[in-house]
């Protein structure tokens, strides 16, 4: 790994492989169930909702609204964001909610909202990684 | 699950024995299996009962479930290393009525070691790279469990119009409570300001929100409520007892304003003790942040959801409130090794047995103990009391 992006980095594993795949190309994918429908995150080889197998990959709108967040000024070691930022649960149009950071926002918990809309965008951190983040939407 | 066979097991189970560690605090000459061992002696000579009398050891916190009984010398034919985090003791409670009224064992030790600010002889807790939280969390900057929970009480705000000011009032109330233990860290008088106006951790909290980190340990020995009645104490008998979890990692959590894992685990402590609200007499509630308790009034039903934050207005939970909460200052401002569990049960033993000073509440006969494990993931629930 010849580059210097010091933050947590994830290994994918085969059930989690073609997410970290498809954001590569610019695209967020989750995992739903053929047989209950329920759409779910992370990925998995077992629905959570009927532990069904047969669960197919989506593409997401990447769109959502913001679930819940905090800013964070006290940081675990190596922070892929200058302190204090927004860590936050999105919750995707398509239902699954995930963890993220909301950027093009002030880190101030006045200046956020619960429920606001917001929408992905791609921070390619190393030629290999890219995170999901998100932003308002205008 | 019939509630008749859960009903059934109330009071079989008594503790006999309850005891920390000499010191709590900063102790950089201890190693954490060294405060399992100190808790272990401590809580046996409590109880009366020697090393040789124990048969069964539940514990957490090490690779094995070989590892405690090795130090301590023991030879148990039954271990448990179950670890679903600071609740994990509450949990073992429960798993030794399970195996002494199976006749698996009759002398059961549930110990807590930990050197969580010293971090000396501590075994590894971090999350690999390959792992859910690695891949799903990490990444993205989440940190210490102050990140992890402010997302549940961001949400509980939103949701509910929960105040900083009532998030607030708890460590002002357990602060005061800690004023009157001379065993607590954290004894100077507290204002709702001065939490308020500490530095920001991870909004909504500040310092003041969050627990303490020291170093500590304690143990439990448990046996039959019919071998109790020769005990050396008083005995404490276990009601109802309950546990459940619903995710790991937080960004899991089905209800990030709800704690699920609790409503499920306290439903099993009512339904096994037939306890009603109106007797408890002390809740010793598992503090890591100041939403924790407030989520466990809700989700025990001390008060409808969304209603904690009025409920613990007016320092009600303060001596001198009419719902004694933490009475041994917390582990906002008594101790928190990193998994607390354990010291809420030894002082709701102390509390029932009597004696506890300028903090004794009067007259306590039942006592609920419950407690978090992981990010609100798991939880458990215990109803003690002097009276089977």
């Amino acid at each position: 790994m010849a580059d210097d992006y010091k933050a947590p980095r994830p290994t994918p594993t085969p059930d989690n492989a073609p997410f970290w795949e498809a954001l590569r190309k610019h695209e967020l994918h989750v995992q739903r169930c053929r047989d209950c429908g329920q759409a779910y995150f992370y990925p998995r080889n077992a629905c959570p909702g009927c532990l069904s197998g047969n669960v197919e990959w989506i593409k997401t709108s990447g769109r959502g609204r913001l679930h819940t967040f905090s800013v964070v000024h006290v940081t675990g070691r190596n922070p892929p964001l200058e302190p204090p930022y927004v860590l936050a649960m999105v919750e995707l149009e398509e239902g699954p909610k995930l963890l993220t950071n909301l950027v093009g926002v002030e880190p101030d918990p006045a200046k956020i909202r619960c429920d606001m809309a917001v929408v992905v965008e791609y921070a390619d951190v190393t030629a290999e990684l890219t995170l999901p983040r998100f932003r308002p939407a205008s | 699950m019939a509630l008749e066979k859960l009903h059934a097991q109330r009071g079989t189970i008594a503790i006999v024995g309850a005891a920390e560690t000499d010191r709590i605090g900063k102790q950089p000459e201890m190693s954490a299996l060294m405060l399992h061992a100190e808790g272990a002696r401590n809580a046996l000579a409590d109880a009366g009962i020697a090393a040789s009398e124990v048969d069964a050891v539940l514990s957490t916190g090490r690779q094995t479930a070989n590892d405690i009984p090795e130090y301590l010398g023991m030879r148990p034919r039954y271990m448990d290393n179950t670890q679903m985090g600071g609740c994990s003791f509450i949990a073992h409670l429960q798993h030794a009525m399970g195996l002494i009224n199976a006749g698996i064992a009759e002398v059961v030790l549930i110990t807590h070691g930990e050197s969580g600010r010293s971090r000396v002889g501590m075994a590894s807790t971090s999350f690999t790279p390959d792992s859910p939280p690695g891949q799903f969390e990490m990444p993205f900057g989440i940190g210490g469990p102050a990140t992890r929970y402010a997302l549940a009480a961001v949400r509980h705000m939103h949701e509910y119009g929960t105040t900083r000011e009532q998030l607030a009032e708890v460590a002002v109330a357990t602060r005061k409570w800690a004023s009157l233990n001379p065993r607590a860290a954290m004894r100077d008088p507290l204002t709702i300001e001065d939490v308020l106006n500490a530095r920001m951790i991870s909004w909504p909290f500040g310092l003041l929100d969050c627990c303490l980190v020291a170093d500590g340990g304690g143990a439990l020995v448990v046996t039959s409520a019919e071998r109790a009645r020769d005990a050396k104490q008083k005995p404490v008998y276990v009601l109802g007892t309950g546990e459940a979890t619903t995710h790991s990692i937080i960004s899991q959590m089905p209800r990030f304003h709800v704690w699920d894992a609790a409503i499920l685990s306290g439903e099993r402590a009512w339904a096994m003790s037939g306890v009603e609200h109106d007797e408890i007499d002390l809740a010793m509630f598992y503090d890591a942040f100041t939403i924790v308790p407030l989520l466990s009034l809700e989700a025990l039903g001390f008060c409808g959801l969304g209603e904690s934050g009025a409920f613990v207005e007016n320092q009600r939970t303060a001596p001198g409130g009419d719902f004694p909460m933490n009475t041994n200052g917390g582990g906002l401002s008594y101790t928190h090794t990193g998994m607390y569990g354990m010291f809420l049960l030894i002082e709701a033993v102390r509390q029932l047995r009597g004696g506890c000073g300028e903090r004794q509440v009067e007259g306590a006969k039942t006592a609920i103990c419950h407690g978090t494990g992981g990010i609100l993931s798991a939880a458990a629930t215990a109803i003690l009391s002097t009276e089977r």
